[in-house]
């Protein structure tokens, strides 16, 4: 495939996913004609018809709901939730419903579910279309979370979660949906779903990130290594279940740990990687495990969204303060 | 095709029955609880009786339920299995979920009961999504989704009362008006007389039956059901009817008078049908008699059954959270 950004590949593997499975449905608020607001489904209604991709009216709760008994009854609905702040209405619905129903009924209904959102800030968006809730959905045991960083990670990562058997919330970087492009190869044998990886090695300290903030976490490194510092990157992927394998090894090897997420800091994910990596590499650690994220307020205006999102030098402010203990 | 509860000696039968083992399931049940032997809580639908039965008299085997808090009578009338439901209900192995459902959250998926909820409201998308699956899938099934009077004042009902109607989806939305949202009359949660007005708002028919009346109430589901499967879409059945017993086991009845209570209770749903179908002759008193004998001994047979299983073993708890 030709160099392609992050929606374009989202868009590929949509299409690849309805062309395997039949049983594969694309739900939500003008997903239809328009393609959705970040185009992410642009064309498939045309190829696909109105059955597959089904335009709804703005009911978030109804949208979610009505995919619980479409998957109770063999499809797989992908709903996407127009922005992360649209969820909300949802919720009970994902909370009460998609994540118990499996657990409730000793696995008699499955629930192979797909709830796309695109997620963080950086467009001048304001609040309600800017917000990081994984940490909501990762707090609730039976859903599944993962959040794509990158193009091929989002084309091979959405037909993984659509093929999933349980319900999985895929978070988009919506700040990268338009991005960097990157060369897709669909032959490819994809990494596992559920697996972090290292995307930069590294000797000195380990930065864990996911999403959006994985290229702020890149260019840190860079920067870091012009001042000599050696800085591992990993992606963390999957943010429920937690793969903390490759983190584990590599803060043992480095000593020092800074996860760094768009989220507010407190009871982010950044609070359950630190007690991990804490309890587990506790004989290892030459540092506390310090976290940066936004701030703890509602999202800000687009004014100034660039003040509020952890940036370039708060992540290397944060490296830099695990060396002075 | 099937069968009102007056057509003939046989549906009368079925009618009595589904009914008499709804309100023995329930005494049973309370019984249980009173005596310890039972856990947690539960919401008895004893008074209610007919509104479930002569619902699910009007659906096929195939088609499917989504059900309540209040909804032992929707899974007797769909035709749960009396020794499985028990055995969920006293959090056994052999229970419908392995006990992890518990008395309001029995799902049988093999008679098309999608599950009861506990979250008011909440079946009521995924009643539509599962007629939405019938509907693209070009099957002339229905779903029956079940709810009470409180639920018509949540969103869910609203966002999903709208996507079944633009969709024209094969859905019956059956509100069980027992008068109270817990402690809170209809009088004081709704400022309309009928709740099936509210169906007016989202273009298709609403109508309100005598739910002590399990013909009435078949009649009105027939009819909905019949409009469903010809492809035009939901229809909104209220049916007034009125519990016994109170909300759930905390309940102290505080919001109700005696007298009222006694007033409904002298509307008994089956001895009303039992009167009818003597008078029709389409039942003798020694059928009825017959029918309390038999479901009095299928009780009995469920609660030792049930009793009898091994206990939910919590040390696998972990591998029913997600399919892989």
């Amino acid at each position: 495939m030709e160099k392609v950004t992050l929606a374009k590949a989202l868009n590929a593997g949509l299409r690849r996913a309805m062309e395997a499975d039949p049983k594969v449905l694309i739900m939500g608020e003008d997903v239809g004609k328009l393609g959705g607001v970040f185009r992410i489904t642009d064309g498939l209604q045309k190829d696909f018809g109105e059955d597959r991709v089904i335009d709804s009216p703005l009911a978030e709760s109804g949208i979610i709901g009505t995919a619980v008994g479409m998957a109770m009854r063999g499809y797989r609905p992908v709903c996407e939730i127009q922005f992360d702040g649209f969820v909300y209405p949802a919720y009970d619905q994902i909370v009460s419903q998609v994540a118990k129903l499996h657990f409730r009924t000793e696995g008699h209904l499955r629930m192979p579910m797909v709830i796309r959102i695109p997620f963080g800030g950086g467009i001048g968006a304001v609040e309600h279309h800017s917000e990081s809730p994984e940490a909501q959905f990762a707090h609730t045991p039976g859903l599944k979370v993962v959040a794509c960083s990158n193009p091929v990670d989002g084309y091979w990562m959405i037909q993984q979660a659509i093929a999933h058997d349980d319900p999985v919330i895929f978070l988009e970087p919506k700040r990268q949906y338009h991005a960097d492009k990157a060369e897709v190869d669909t032959e490819a044998e994809p990494d596992p779903l559920f697996a972090s990886r290292v995307v930069r090695a590294g000797s000195d300290v380990t930065l864990v990130s996911y999403g959006p903030m994985v290229k702020t976490c890149l260019a840190a490194a860079a920067a870091a290594e012009a001042e000599g510092r050696s800085v591992e990157v990993i992606d963390l992927r999957t943010l429920s279940p937690l793969d903390m394998g490759p983190v584990l090894d590599s803060v043992r090897r480095t000593g020092r740990a800074v996860v760094a997420h768009e989220a507010h800091v407190n009871l982010g994910m950044g609070a359950e990687l630190s007690a991990r990596i804490t309890e587990q590499c506790f004989y290892s650690l030459e540092a506390p495990v310090l976290r940066v994220g936004g701030f703890d307020t509602p999202y800000p205006p687009a004014r100034i969204e660039e003040f509020w999102l952890p940036d370039l030098d708060r992540v290397l402010d944060a490296v830099d303060r695990t060396f002075e203990f | 095709m099937t069968e009102s509860p007056i057509a003939s000696a046989s549906s009368a039968r079925r009618a009595l029955r589904t009914m008499w083992t709804t309100r023995r399931f329930e005494e049973a049940v309370d019984d249980l609880f009173a005596r310890g032997l039972m856990h947690g809580t539960m919401h008895l639908s004893i008074g209610q009786e007919a509104s479930a039965t002569g619902a699910c008299m009007a659906l096929r085997e195939d088609d499917a339920i989504t059900s309540t808090h209040r909804g032992h009578g929707h899974c007797i009338g769909k035709g749960a299995d009396l020794v499985r439901m028990m055995a969920e209900l006293l959090a056994k192995e052999t229970g419908y979920c392995r006990g992890r459902g518990g008395s309001m959250h029995i799902a049988d998926v093999e008679t098309g009961n999608l599950g009861a909820n506990g979250i008011v409201a909440g079946g009521i998308p995924i009643a539509a999504g599962a007629a939405l699956a019938f509907q693209l899938r070009k099957e002339d099934r229905v779903v029956a989704c079940f709810f009470g009077d409180g639920a018509t004042n949540e969103g869910a009902f609203h966002e999903a009362a709208n996507l079944a109607a633009i969709w024209k989806l094969p859905v019956i939305f059956i509100c069980e008006n027992n008068l109270y949202g817990m402690s809170f009359s209809t009088e004081k949660a709704f400022a309309i007389e009928h709740l099936a007005q509210r169906a007016a708002a989202y273009g298709f028919p609403g109508v309100t039956v005598d739910g002590n009346d399990v013909t009435a109430v078949y009649d009105a589901v027939n009819t909905a059901v019949e409009r469903a499967r010809a492809g035009e879409g939901p229809t909104f059945v209220e049916a007034v009817t009125y519990r016994w017993k109170g909300h759930s086991k905390s309940d102290k009845n505080l919001y109700r008078t005696k007298e009222e209570i006694a007033e409904w209770r002298s509307r008994d749903p089956i001895g009303r049908f039992e009167h009818e179908a003597l008078e029709r002759g389409l039942l003798t008193q020694d059928d009825i008699d017959q029918i309390h004998a038999e479901v009095t001994a299928d009780i009995r047979h469920a609660v030792l059954t049930a009793n009898a299983a091994p206990d939910a073993d919590p040390t696998d708890l972990l591998d029913a959270v997600f399919a892989s």
